[in-house]
């Protein structure tokens, strides 16, 4: 049995042990002063006719009669609206250029386990999908392996950097496990069909594959366990190495969570079991179905990932607009949602699924925290991004209107407290072939 | 006890697809009844009031009506009123009324695969002759305001099969879906997809097939014209010589270049998939060589860097409002293809070929404003009047005026912004999508499977699932990283 005062501690020990953030680390971080905006903040009161302060990469004030500091850069933002940068959830971005490039794509491992592969050493500064993302105002992405039953770790980065280390918000932000029986892939036209099994056999299998997840995290906490009883007293036998137990201690101690992905409703049920059994952390990805589990996501206070919103109901008989009004539900139920387009190319779509949640449900204010504050409180760094606070990272869009429509045009991008040209791969071929006599 | 859950899970199994089938057809003959058994439908008359009306053709209108009798737009203004005392009146005030949505690349309700993928040419094999109008993906594309899909053949071969131009009339036999004197087309395909260069490995392992590069694209449907042309020289010198020559033999019958020539006389319509620049302006090229014309370039994603070409070709453009990277040749796809192509002189509509993204092509539309500054209009007609135009049903379809079919969408808020909701689907003045009577419906038909799933749990009894039964749920739809495939 673990104390609670053990786990204080191990945080503790964490906490001082993660990198640093600078944003300066970048080079180019300048004082600038956003005027006369109105500065949706998120966590508190819009502000009218506001002002916000820049410096050193994170926001330095806010407020209404602010003056610039001297040489600040200032941006009149008349007309304009200050929002924080949005969140997906849920991205392979910088882990692919082009899906159907074997090359280009790093996305999914081999092997059933891969506890101990990390995302953070493949991501790729210069994607092409990166300005893409970031010019529709994505500011942060969750970047997740999917391979296997336990794909590995995830990373949430920041989209602008020279290296992966520039970008890394924070690594790992979760652990990944591919529900068994939840099925990503899906039905494709050309290939050999698979095969069909009875329902027995399905079942045989999914029960087959949670026993493996089951027994692997046992054998992490009694790794830990017997690791800890070593660094104690030396002269214990000495363990092998094991990296993807290794890799599952910090998520059978709690302190990494564990992304679920499982869409339908009875594996999500299963999946509930599982984390209270095994006492981990669970974040629920996908969950087409979870509206029909809301009280149970509820009580148990497991955030979900909820996306894409922008697919086909789960079932032939769903309602047609399941798929659209399964976040609403959610939140009106109480679950802490947050939006994933569970992409790359596609990230900068993420505030359309947010978008369709709204049209069908979801408070406008709540389909806006789902891609700002929820999911930076779901990962942990409520402290440095998710909306406009003092202090938090100067991740910040400046925008002509509602973030979350599509007219709306990005006029100012800040990543780190550096302003981000407004430009993409797509961007310099309109410009180039717009110029075509 | 898992041998008992099996057990019931796989009648469970059973019962839901007998449920799902009963509500499809529940739903069919629900929105068929409507307009016949509300004593107000009896009416010849249908008049939608107090609107904001998108035309499409001629601006907006303001707290407008639109009057559809006999299926037909009889008026359309601020002072229009039904002529019929009993006419049904839909009161739509602070609510947005546009043109029926059009897609000019479908599979959808195709009854299996959209391939006949066995040669590279297949001109012979016709979409219309497997219309499922069973497929729940039509309702769902209904209630996003979908009312007309260009439903095409795949494009694993050089030249596809014959398509089919659709309404979305869910309920009616498949036979009055056809709009009657739409101009037949035909799919063509270049690029990746006919050279199947991304079908060697893993799951997609399929046998190698001429032809394997671009090069072979091109020749694959010279060649086939080529044919056509001697086939249908032999034909004109049969029909030349008949009258004189008793003995004169006709050619023996070809399906295969009865389509070819019906292309070369300008009957049938070519639907080309395409993507780099280099194939496109290769087509056009081959076109004007063996004297055909391109009626629409589909995908085209390239097709802004040869806009010029395209226009002085007189070919429609029908892309997708943002998709790129899936593969090779979609790297340099910009989602200001359409507004490059449109300010070019090129007719232009956005397409879904995805009958998930077919559920909300309005705000596809929306796009074309924010990526290249497209005006109001001219992105709804995007997804109206244009696919219209490409596809030679503008007389009938597109937009709201007078005479035209009575094909519209009545939106909660305006059709581009991300948070309205398509509230009713009219087709020919019939509804065929009502939002309201869809939410009414749903305690109904659910109580009805739970009753389905109960009188099938009752007859069957305890046992087992019988050998190769599906299991129970489905799974998940492809991820949009598998989007576009081989369709």
């Amino acid at each position: 049995m673990r104390t609670k005062a053990i786990l204080f501690a191990t945080l503790l020990v964490i906490a001082a042990a993660a990198p640093m953030l600078t944003a300066s680390a970048q080079g180019g971080a300048e004082t600038y002063a956003i005027r006369n905006a109105r500065i949706v903040t998120v966590t508190g009161p819009v502000i009218e006719n506001g002002t916000i302060v820049i410096s050193d990469g994170k926001i330095t004030a806010v407020g209404k009669n602010l003056s610039a500091p001297a040489g600040a850069k200032v941006i009149d933002a008349t007309g304009l609206s200050v929002y924080p940068g949005m969140i997906d959830s849920g991205t392979t971005l910088g882990l692919v250029e082009i899906g159907s490039v074997a090359g280009s794509v790093d996305t999914a491992e081999i092997g059933d386990n891969n506890a101990n592969i990390h995302v953070d050493v493949a991501i790729q500064p210069d994607s092409t999908h990166i300005p893409v993302a970031r010019v529709n105002g994505i500011t942060t992405v969750l970047t997740e392996p999917r391979g296997g039953l336990i794909a590995g770790q995830s990373a949430l980065i920041n989209l602008d950097g020279w290296v992966p280390r520039d970008m890394v918000l924070k690594s790992p932000a979760a652990m990944h496990i591919n529900w068994p029986g939840s099925g990503r892939g899906g039905e494709f036209e050309f290939g050999p069909a698979q095969p069909q099994r009875s329902v027995a056999e399905v079942r045989r299998e999914q029960e087959r594959r949670v026993e493996s997840i089951r027994k692997l995290l046992k054998d992490a906490a009694a790794y830990g366990d017997a690791k800890d009883a070593r660094a104690k007293d030396p002269s214990l036998p000495k363990q092998d190495v094991d990296l993807k137990l290794e890799a599952l201690i910090p998520v059978v101690r709690g302190q990494v969570p564990v992304v679920i992905h499982a869409d339908m409703e009875r594996d999500i049920k299963a999946a509930i079991a599982f984390a209270d059994e095994m006492k981990i952390k669970m974040i629920l990805a996908g969950g087409a179905e979870a509206y029909k589990v809301a009280d149970q996501l509820r009580a148990k206070n497991i955030p979900v990932l909820v996306g894409p919103v922008l697919r086909m109901p789960a079932k032939e008989d769903d309602p047609y607009d399941a798929v659209y009004a399964n976040a609403g539900l959610l939140a009106k139920a109480g679950v802490k949602i947050a939006f994933q387009t569970m992409d790359s190319a596609y990230v900068r779509n993420l505030p359309y699924h947010a978008g369709m949640a709204a049209a069908f449900g979801l408070a406008k204010d709540e389909a806006l925290k789902a891609v700002t504050i929820n999911p930076a409180e779901i990962f942990g760094v409520a402290d440095k991004i998710g909306s406009i606070e003092q202090g938090k990272i100067a991740d910040l869009i400046v925008t002509d209107g509602d973030p979350l429509e599509i007219r709306t045009q990005i006029k100012f991008l800040f990543i780190n407290g550096r302003q981000i040209p407004l430009t993409s791969k797509h961007t310099e071929l309109y410009e180039r072939y717009k110029a075509r006599p | 006890m898992k041998t008992r859950n099996a057990i019931i899970s796989a009648i469970l199994m059973l019962a839901l697809a007998v449920s799902a089938f009963a509500q499809t057809g529940q739903r069919a003959v629900g929105s068929a009844s409507r307009a016949g058994s509300v004593p107000s439908a009896q009416s010849r008359e249908l008049l939608i009031q107090n609107a904001t009306i998108l035309t499409a053709s001629h601006g907006t209108i303001k707290n407008g009506s639109i009057l559809i009798r006999d299926g037909k737009i009889a008026a359309v203004g601020t002072d229009v009123k039904a002529r019929d005392p009993n006419a049904r009146i839909i009161d739509a005030t602070g609510k947005y009324v546009t043109p029926g949505i059009i897609d000019c690349h479908s599979h959808t309700a195709v009854d299996g695969n959209v391939n006949e993928g066995t040669l590279s040419v297949t001109s012979m094999v016709r979409i219309q002759d497997v219309i499922n109008p069973y497929d729940p993906d039509l309702y769902r594309q209904l209630a996003g305001g979908l009312t007309v899909a260009n439903v095409l053949h795949g494009s694993a071969n050089s030249i596809g099969g014959q398509n089919a131009v659709i309404k979305l009339k869910v309920g009616k036999p498949v036979n009055e879906w056809f709009i009657q004197d739409a101009p037949p087309g035909i799919k063509f395909a270049l690029g990746e997809n006919p050279k199947r260069s991304n079908r060697q490995v893993g799951n997609f392992a399929i046998p190698q097939r001429y032809p394997a590069t671009r090069m072979g694209v091109e020749e694959t449907i010279r060649g086939a014209f080529i044919r056509a042309k001697d086939y249908m020289r032999e034909w004109q010198e049969y029909e030349a010589k008949k009258s004189s020559d008793k003995n004169a033999i006709p050619p023996r019958r070809d399906l295969q270049l009865d389509a070819l020539v019906e292309i070369l006389q300008g009957k049938r319509f070519i639907h080309s998939h395409c993507y780099r620049a280099d194939e496109i302006v290769m087509l056009l090229n081959l076109g004007d060589e063996l004297g055909f014309h391109v009626q629409t370039l589909q995908h085209v994603l390239e097709g802004y860097k040869v806009a010029k070409e395209i226009a002085a070709h007189k070919t429609g453009g029908s892309t997708f409002s943002d998709w790129w990277a899936y593969k090779m040749e979609a790297y340099d796809a910009i989602p200001y293809n359409a507004a490059l192509m449109a300010s070019r002189g090129v007719v232009v509509s956005l397409n879904s070929d995805s009958e998930e993204l077919a559920r909300r092509l309005y705000l596809e539309a929306a796009k074309a404003m924010k990526y290249g500054g497209v005006s109001e209009e001219e992105a709804l007609r995007m997804v109206t009047l244009n696919p219209a135009i490409q596809l030679g049903i503008d007389k009938h379809v597109g937009s709201i005026d007078v005479g035209k079919d009575g094909d519209v969408v009545i939106f909660s808020q305006h059709p581009f912004s991300v948070y309205t909701v398509p509230e009713m689907t009219i087709i020919e003045g019939e509804v065929y999508f009502d939002r309201a009577k869809d939410l009414q419906q749903r305690a109904e038909l659910k109580r009805e499977k739970e009753e389905l799933i109960k009188r099938e749990r009752e007859q069957r009894g305890p046992r087992g699932p019988r050998p190769g039964e599906r299991p129970e749920e489905p799974q998940p739809r492809p991820t949009p990283t598998d989007r576009e495939g081989q369709r």
